[in-house]
C-alpha cells in the first residue's frame, strides 16, 4: 500500500520543430525537460502550472498519446516505457484521459452510444450489442445522464453533459489511474461544481487516482491532497495542497497565487506577496539558462542564471527548486 | 446520495428518446436546412429529373428505336415540331429521344469513373494522412504527378493510343480524378489527426483502422459529398469533349457530346442538332453544381448543432 | 431620459426565429451605464450576455434575430432605430469593443501597424469629412497608443505580424486599439480568459486604470466571477435573459440575495480551500419552452407557487440593489 501507484523519473519530451519543404528540424521545443514525481493509490495529485509550463504534455506523454524522448514511467511497478504490445495493452486498461474541450474531445459524426461502445469493444468487455448497451446505460448513469442520452449526438448536449460523457468514457474499462487534463476548464462555474463533485464521488467510489491537471489554482486548492507547480517544463515545487498554499516556498508559487483574482476578502488576505518583475512568459523553444524563472523572479542572483537548481526536499513532504530556499524558511505573509 | 437520485430521477422522467426519434429529427432538421435554400432546391430537382429521365428512358421517350441504328432518310432534318419535339438529326432519327438517351451514357460515364476514382483516392488520402511520414511522402508526390497532368489530355492520349472506346475513355479519367479526392481527403485528415476525439481513441488503445474508418472517414464524408457532387459535371463534360473529339462513344450509340460533334458541320442554317444536345448537357450539369452548392451549405452548419 | 447615463437598455426583447420556433433568448432586460463608471454582465453559458453585447454593439443581424420591443440608448440615441449609416459612425468611435480571444481579433496577414491604421483612418473618415489625418499624424497617434498599455519598444511592435507576439501583448495591442479613438463606452468580452493568470492579472490592472485616467465607461461581460470582484463597481447577474440580481459588487458577493446568485457564488471554490457547494440543480433553461414566470424557478430550492406564474418585479432592496425575486418582494421595498 506504501508503494506508489505511478512513479515519473526524469520524464523528457521534446518536440522537433521542423520547418521547409524537406521538413528540416531546426530547434526543439523543451516542452517537459525533466519532471519526476510520485502518485498514492486512492490519491489526487494536482499539477498547476502556466501556458508553457508542459503540464498538458505531462498528462499527454503518460498516457503516451506522445512518446517520451527520455526518463522512464513506472506503473504498478512495470516500466511502461518499454512499449511492448503487452504493456500496451495492460496500460490502456488501467490508465485513462478526460480531456479539456469538451466540444472536440467528443467525436461530432458518432453518436454517444457509439463512443462509449469503442473501449468496450477494443477491450472485449461485453459479450454482445445488448450486453454493451447495457453497460453503456449504466455508464450514463454513473455520471448522472439518462441511459437515453446515448442515442444522442454531441451537438444535442450541454458542455457539462459532454464532459459527463467523457468521464463515462474514462470509466468503461474500469482503469485505476486517471489523468484529468483541465477536465472543467471550458465549463461554467456552476456546472463545474457539480462535475468535481461528481469525480470526488468517483474517485471514492472506485478508489481511483488521479492526476489532475489544471490552471485554476483555487479549484486545485480544493480538490488535490498534493500539488506540484510546473514552470517552462520543469517541477519547481511539490507540497502537500495545504502546505502549498499557505506556506510557498518559491517565488514563483508565490507570484502564481497572488495573481489569482478572488472573489472574498478573506482570500484576499491570504495572499501571498507576489516576488516577481512583471514580464512575460517566455517560450519553451527557448528557455532561459539556469533556473528558468530567473528573468522575472525579485530575487534572482548571479547563480540562478548559471545553475539550474536540484529539487530538494526542505521539509517533509515539500520539495523546492530554488536557490534562495533554505531550511530557515521566511514566514509567507509579508 | 439523495441528492443523486433526485436528479436521477428528474433526469429520467424529462423524456424518452429512442433511436428511431433521434434519427428522424437529424433528417428532419437537413431537410429543413435544405429546404431553405433555394438552390438546393432547383438544383435538386434538376438532377432529379434527368435522373427519372435516364432511367426511365425506353418508356418515356417517343421513338426508342432512334436511340441505336436506325435510319429514315426521308425524315432527316426535320425543324422542331410537334411530332419531333428537338427535331431530327442527319439520318432522320428523333433528337430527343437520342438526347435522354444520351443522359443515359452521361450519367454512366459519371457513375462508373466516380465509382472507382472517389473510393481510391479516399482510402489513399486517409492512408497518407493518417500515416503520415514515408508513406505520406511517396502517396502525395506520386498524386502531385498526375495532377501536373491535365485530364483532358492524358485521356486523348490513352484514347489515342489504343482503339477509343467509352470503356478506355471512362478508365482514363478515372485514372487522373482521384488525385483530387486524395488531396482533399488527405488535408482534412491531417487537420483531423489533431483533435481530441482521435487522441481520446489513442488512449482508449483503438487500432489505426479502426479510428480511420470511424472516427476520421465521417467527418470527411460531407466534404466528399459535395465534392463528388460537384464533379458529376466535370467528368460528364470532359467525357463529352472526348465524344466531341471522336474518342469517345462510338456512333450509332447517341453520346451528347457525339451529337454535338456531328451537328456542328450544319451550323447554323440547321441549329437544332447542336444546340438540343448542348443544352442538355447545360441543364445537367447546371443542376449537378447547384446541388453541390446548396449539399455544401446544408452540411457546413451541422456540426455546430443548430 | 437625458445623457447622464453613457448607456441605458429598457425592456429589452430580442427573439431568434430557428428550426424548432421562435427562442426568447433575452425577455425584458434593463440596465444602465453612467459615465466613467465600471459595470458587470455576469452569467454563465446561456444566459443571454453575448447576445446583449452584440445588440448594443449593433452586430446582430435581423433576420433570424427579431426585436420586438425595448429601447438601447447610447448617450441618449436608440441605437435600435438607427440606419446602418448612423450605426457605422458610432461603432469604433463613441463605442468600441475588446474581444474576448487576442488570437482570433487581429488578422494574421496584417501587421499590429497595418490594422491599427485601418482602425484610426476610419474613425477619422467618418468625422472630418475631407481633413484627414496624414500618415506621419496617424502613425504617432498609434505609438502613443501601444505606449499607453506599457508596450515596450512601441515601434517594433508595430511593424510585428500578430502571431509574432505574445498572448499578453496581443491583449495590449487590441486595449490600444479599441482606446485610441477615446470612445465613451468600452465594451469587455471575457477579458483575459484567453490568458495565463499573471497575465491576465496584469491585463485587468492595465485596463481598470486607463479607464478611470481616460473617464472613459467600460462594460465587462464575463462568467469569471473573480474578474468581475477586480474590476467592476457594480454588477448586474443574468439568467435565462433576464437580470435576476444588481448591486455595487461588493455589496452583492459580500451578501448575495437572490437563490441564482447565491448558488453561484457559492460554487466558486476558494483560494482558501474547503469544500464547493454541489452546484445549481438542473440545466438552463431552453429558450423555445421557458419555464413560466420566473426562469430560475424549475432548479430554485425556495421555489414558491408564485415563481411559476408571474414574473417576479424587481424589488429594491437598497440603494443600487434590486433583486427580482418573490422572497423579497413580500418583505417590502418598493417595486420597480
Amino acid at each position: 500500500m506504501n508503494n506508489p501507484l505511478l512513479t515519473v523519473e526524469n520524464l523528457v519530451k521534446y518536440f522537433p520543430i521542423r520547418v521547409g519543404f524537406f521538413q528540416r528540424r531546426i530547434g526543439k521545443v523543451r516542452a517537459v525537460d525533466g519532471v519526476s514525481f510520485d502518485i498514492k493509490n486512492c490519491e489526487i495529485f494536482g499539477l498547476i502550472g502556466e501556458s508553457g509550463s508542459g503540464k498538458s504534455t505531462v498528462g499527454k506523454t503518460l498516457v503516451r498519446i506522445y512518446k517520451p524522448t527520455g526518463g522512464a514511467v513506472w506503473f504498478k511497478g512495470r516500466d511502461v516505457t518499454k512499449s511492448t504490445k503487452e504493456n500496451l495493452r495492460f496500460f490502456k486498461k488501467e490508465v485513462q484521459m478526460v480531456f479539456q474541450d469538451p466540444k472536440s474531445s467528443l467525436n461530432p459524426r458518432r453518436s454517444i452510444k457509439s463512443t462509449l461502445e469503442d473501449p468496450l469493444i477494443v477491450h472485449r468487455i461485453a459479450q454482445n450489442g445488448r450486453d454493451r448497451e447495457r453497460i453503456i446505460g449504466n455508464l450514463l448513469q454513473m455520471v448522472e445522464l439518462s441511459p437515453n442520452y446515448m442515442y444522442k449526438y454531441p451537438s444535442a448536449l450541454s458542455g457539462g453533459q459532454r464532459q459527463r460523457v467523457a468521464i463515462a468514457r474514462a470509466l468503461a474499462v474500469k482503469p485505476s489511474f486517471i489523468v484529468l487534463d483541465e477536465p472543467t476548464s471550458a465549463l461554467d462555474v456552476s456546472v463545474q461544481a457539480k462535475i468535481i463533485h461528481l469525480l470526488q464521488g468517483l474517485q471514492r467510489e472506485f478508489h481511483l487516482s488521479y492526476l489532475f491537471i489544471s490552471h485554476d489554482l483555487s479549484l486545485v486548492r480544493t480538490i488535490a491532497r498534493r500539488t506540484a507547480v510546473m514552470y517552462l517544463g520543469r517541477i519547481y515545487e511539490i507540497a502537500p495542497t495545504e502546505k502549498l498554499f499557505t506556506s510557498p516556498l518559491h517565488p514563483y508559487t508565490r507570484t502564481l497565487i497572488s495573481a489569482v483574482p478572488v472573489i472574498s476578502k478573506e482570500e484576499q488576505e491570504a495572499k501571498p506577496m507576489k516576488q516577481s518583475r512583471g514580464g512575460e512568459i517566455p517560450s519553451p523553444v527557448n528557455p532561459p539558462n539556469g533556473c528558468a524563472f530567473h528573468p522575472r523572479c525579485s530575487l534572482a542572483d548571479k547563480i540562478c542564471s548559471q545553475q539550474l537548481p536540484e529539487l530538494v526536499e526542505v521539509i517533509r513532504g515539500h520539495f523546492v527548486r530554488c536557490h534562495h530556499v533554505s531550511f530557515n524558511m521566511p514566514s509567507v505573509k509579508q | 446520495m439523495k441528492n443523486k437520485q433526485r436528479v436521477l430521477s428528474s433526469v429520467n422522467s424529462e423524456f424518452t428518446t429512442t433511436q428511431w426519434m433521434v434519427l428522424k429529427d437529424k433528417i428532419g432538421r437537413a431537410w429543413y436546412r435544405f429546404r431553405r435554400n433555394s438552390i438546393s432546391i432547383t438544383g435538386g430537382s434538376m438532377v432529379l429529373l434527368v435522373i427519372l429521365l435516364a432511367i426511365l428512358a425506353p418508356y418515356v421517350t417517343p421513338y426508342p428505336q432512334h436511340a441505336g441504328a436506325f435510319t429514315d432518310f426521308l425524315n432527316a432534318f426535320q425543324t422542331p415540331s410537334k411530332s419531333h419535339w428537338f427535331g431530327t438529326d442527319e439520318i432522320g432519327r428523333d433528337l430527343f429521344t437520342r438526347v435522354i438517351f444520351g443522359y443515359r451514357i452521361s450519367l454512366m460515364l459519371a457513375v462508373i469513373v466516380l465509382g472507382i476514382s472517389v473510393p481510391l483516392g479516399v482510402i489513399l488520402g486517409l492512408t497518407a494522412g493518417y500515416f503520415g511520414g514515408r508513406i505520406e511522402t511517396i502517396i502525395m508526390r506520386t498524386t502531385d504527378v498526375f495532377l501536373a497532368l491535365p485530364p483532358l489530355v492524358m485521356a486523348l492520349a490513352i484514347c489515342a493510343a489504343f482503339t477509343p472506346t467509352i470503356e478506355r475513355a471512362m478508365l482514363a479519367i478515372a485514372s487522373i480524378w482521384w488525385t483530387w479526392h486524395c488531396r482533399l481527403v488527405h488535408g482534412i485528415t491531417r487537420s483531423i489527426k489533431t483533435e481530441e476525439f482521435v487522441q481520446a481513441s489513442w488512449v482508449i488503445g483503438d487500432s489505426h483502422f479502426r479510428i480511420i474508418f470511424k472516427d476520421i472517414l465521417p467527418n470527411c464524408m460531407s466534404a466528399i459529398i459535395v465534392k463528388t457532387t460537384l464533379d458529376v459535371g466535370f467528368v460528364i463534360l470532359i467525357g463529352a469533349g472526348l465524344s466531341f473529339l471522336g474518342l469517345g462513344t462510338q456512333p450509332p450509340k447517341s453520346d451528347l457530346g457525339t451529337m454535338i460533334s456531328y451537328g456542328a458541320q450544319y451550323l447554323p442554317t440547321k441549329w437544332w442538332p447542336t444546340v438540343f444536345p448542348s443544352f442538355a448537357i447545360l441543364f445537367l450539369i447546371l443542376g449537378f453544381n447547384l446541388l453541390g452548392d446548396g449539399l455544401r451549405d446544408m452540411l457546413d452548419v451541422e456540426t455546430e448543432g443548430i | 431620459m437625458g445623457n447622464k447615463y453613457i448607456l441605458e437598455i429598457r425592456d429589452l426583447h430580442v427573439h431568434f426565429r430557428v428550426y424548432e420556433g421562435i427562442s426568447r433568448v433575452i425577455d425584458g432586460i434593463s440596465l444602465y451605464i453612467a459615465k466613467g463608471e465600471r459595470v458587470g454582465l455576469a452569467g454563465e453559458t446561456g444566459c443571454g450576455k453575448t447576445v446583449t453585447m452584440k445588440t448594443v454593439m449593433g452586430m446582430l443581424k435581423i433576420p433570424p434575430a427579431i426585436i420586438p420591443c425595448g429601447e438601447v440608448y447610447l448617450n441618449g440615441r436608440d441605437i435600435l432605430k438607427m440606419s446602418p449609416k448612423e450605426l457605422l459612425q458610432i461603432k469604433g468611435t463613441e463605442i468600441s469593443v475588446i474581444f474576448q480571444d487576442p488570437m482570433n481579433a487581429l488578422n494574421p496577414v496584417f501587421t499590429v501597424g497595418e490594422q491599427f491604421y485601418d482602425v484610426i483612418r476610419f474613425a477619422q473618415q467618418r468625422f472630418s469629412n475631407g481633413g484627414n489625418l496624414s500618415r506621419e499624424r496617424i502613425r504617432n497617434k498609434m505609438i502613443a497608443a501601444l505606449k499607453e498599455v506599457i508596450l515596450p519598444d512601441p515601434e517594433r511592435i508595430a511593424n510585428s505580424y500578430p502571431l509574432e507576439l505574445s498572448g499578453g501583448m496581443r491583449q495590449r495591442v487590441l486595449i490600444a486599439m479599441a482606446l485610441v479613438n477615446n470612445p465613451k463606452l468600452l465594451i469587455a468580452d471575457e477579458p483575459g480568459t484567453a490568458l495565463d493568470v499573471t497575465i491576465q492579472a496584469q491585463i485587468l490592472n492595465l485596463m481598470t486604470k486607463l479607464v478611470e485616467v481616460k473617464g472613459i465607461s467600460i462594460l465587462i461581460i464575463t462568467h469569471n466571477l473573480g474578474v468581475i470582484k477586480e474590476t467592476t463597481e457594480r454588477v448586474y447577474i443574468m439568467y435565462g435573459g433576464k437580470v435576476m440580481e444588481t448591486a455595487p459588487t461588493n455589496v452583492l458577493f459580500r451578501n448575495p440575495r437572490h437563490p441564482y446568485s447565491q448558488g453561484l457564488l457559492s460554487s466558486v471554490p476558494r483560494l482558501t480551500g474547503g469544500e464547493i457547494a454541489e452546484g445549481i440543480p438542473g440545466t438552463v433553461p431552453d429558450y423555445i419552452t421557458a419555464p413560466s414566470g420566473c426562469r430560475f424557478h424549475p432548479r430554485c430550492n425556495y421555489a414558491m407557487p408564485i415563481c411559476a406564474q408571474k414574473e417576479p418585479p424587481l424589488t429594491m432592496l437598497e440603494s443600487d440593489h434590486y433583486v427580482a425575486c418573490y422572497l423579497y418582494a413580500k418583505q417590502g421595498g418598493q417595486n420597480e
